[in-house]
């Protein structure tokens, strides 16, 4: 299962960052980084750890990495992170929640749309997060810097 | 005088490049900002949402707007400006060349031809059939239900002009082409498929940019995302459901 697991999320990825025409050198990585985020989030679901969690976990590390990968090839990070966070991104469950909308079953619905936007959420949550550390980082070493 | 001008129309030939490819608001702004302070204008600002950009040189001076009116993700394109932006920060591009190279960017070909994104598309949708725990039986009905929905959508779009129209055609097609599979034997569980097959059509990162803008405090950005998102999935559900009903 896991083996299963780490070619879908890989080739997922890669596959979205030719659809968002990602430059061709770096749509390897973009598998690559999606796989990692994927892997975590199954594993920690697999764990029994709460899907929102999981995803904020998963995103969080997916941008940490997108960040290093950035820095090395000098390119905006979201080449990287974009197609990364698309296996996390809760497109089942927006379908879902759609779907059971049309069908006329509301409360089953609103409950399905409540778990898309707290797993949106996570994924924004991570990405910003590890944002914010990177800064921190960032003005800690320029200080540093600075002082001597 | 015409150094300022054309200071402003490179900044929002910028700004729009960005935009219309799919960087974030925040990246947008603060690029904007940076390429005037390059040129030594401290106290530009700028007001970017997804559909239009509104910049100002410095404060008093003439607010100029360019409208957005399509968006798509195209991450070399936004690339490409970061490099532009990157030489003008290090003094290597006058304003000019700038301006003449975005242009060449702006027209250049997409790097991927259509039907190497149609190929991805397919193969996209059959795995995430598999990574939501469909079998492998789903894994070729999938691709079929899902390149198929793909080039639905990108003639469609060309043909209606209204993306929700051409999104729920294409759902319409995925999802007849995933129930008419079925009953004719191919594949195990029909929910995976259509899960699987209407990932290139669903508005997910979208969702995740609007929640992303809100947080950042960009509140029009992402609420005008998330309106966005939230018509392109009513589209697809609607689609499928139509189906739904049918079989």
């Amino acid at each position: 299962m896991w083996i299963e697991y780490a070619i879908a999320s890989f080739f997922a990825s890669a596959a979205f960052g030719i659809i968002y025409q990602a430059p061709r050198n770096t749509i390897i990585k973009c598998g690559l980084v999606g796989m990692v985020g994927w892997m975590i989030y199954a594993f920690l679901v697999w764990k029994e750890v709460d899907s929102v969690p999981a995803t904020l976990t998963a995103s969080f590390v997916i941008a940490l990495i997108s960040q290093t990968l950035a820095r090395r090839s000098r390119t905006p990070m979201i080449i990287f992170s974009v197609p990364g966070i698309i296996p996390l991104v809760p497109g089942s469950l927006a379908y879902d929640a759609m779907r059971n909308f049309v069908l006329n079953d509301y409360s089953a619905a609103i409950s399905i749309a409540a778990k898309a936007f707290m797993i949106s959420g996570a994924i924004a949550f991570g990405l910003v997060f590890s944002e914010v550390l990177n800064q921190i980082i960032k003005k800690m070493k320029q200080t540093k810097a600075e002082v001597r | 005088m015409e150094r300022t001008e054309d200071l402003i129309e490179l900044c929002l030939l910028m700004g729009k490049m960005m935009q219309q490819n799919g960087a974030e608001t925040y990246r947008v702004e603060d690029t904007m900002t940076r390429i005037a302070q390059s040129f030594g204008r401290d106290e530009s600002q700028s007001y970017v949402t997804p559909t239009g950009i509104m910049f100002t040189i410095s404060p008093g001076a003439h607010a100029k707007l360019v409208r957005v009116s399509a968006r798509e993700t195209n991450l070399e394109k936004v690339n490409l400006a970061n490099d532009v932006s990157r030489k003008i920060a290090s003094g290597d591009m006058s304003i000019h060349e700038a301006y003449k190279e975005l242009r060449k960017i702006e027209t250049s070909p997409t790097d991927y031809s259509i039907l190497m994104q149609i190929i991805a598309a397919t193969l996209a949708s059959g795995f995430f059939t598999i990574m939501f725990q469909g079998s492998w039986y789903d894994f070729l009905p999938a691709c079929v239900a899902g390149g198929l929905g793909f080039i639905a959508l990108i003639n469609f779009i060309r043909l209606f002009e209204i993306k929700f129209v051409a999104e729920f055609v294409a759902s319409l097609l995925i999802g007849f082409t995933a129930f008419s599979l079925f009953s004719l034997g191919i594949g195990k569980e029909v929910d995976k498929i259509v899960v699987g097959s209407i990932m290139p059509l669903v508005p997910g990162l979208l969702i995740t940019n609007a929640v992303r803008d809100l947080m950042a405090g960009h509140l029009i950005s992402g609420l005008t995302k998330g309106a966005e998102a939230f018509l392109t999935a009513f589209a697809i559900g609607a689609g499928i459901a139509v189906m739904f009903a049918l079989f």
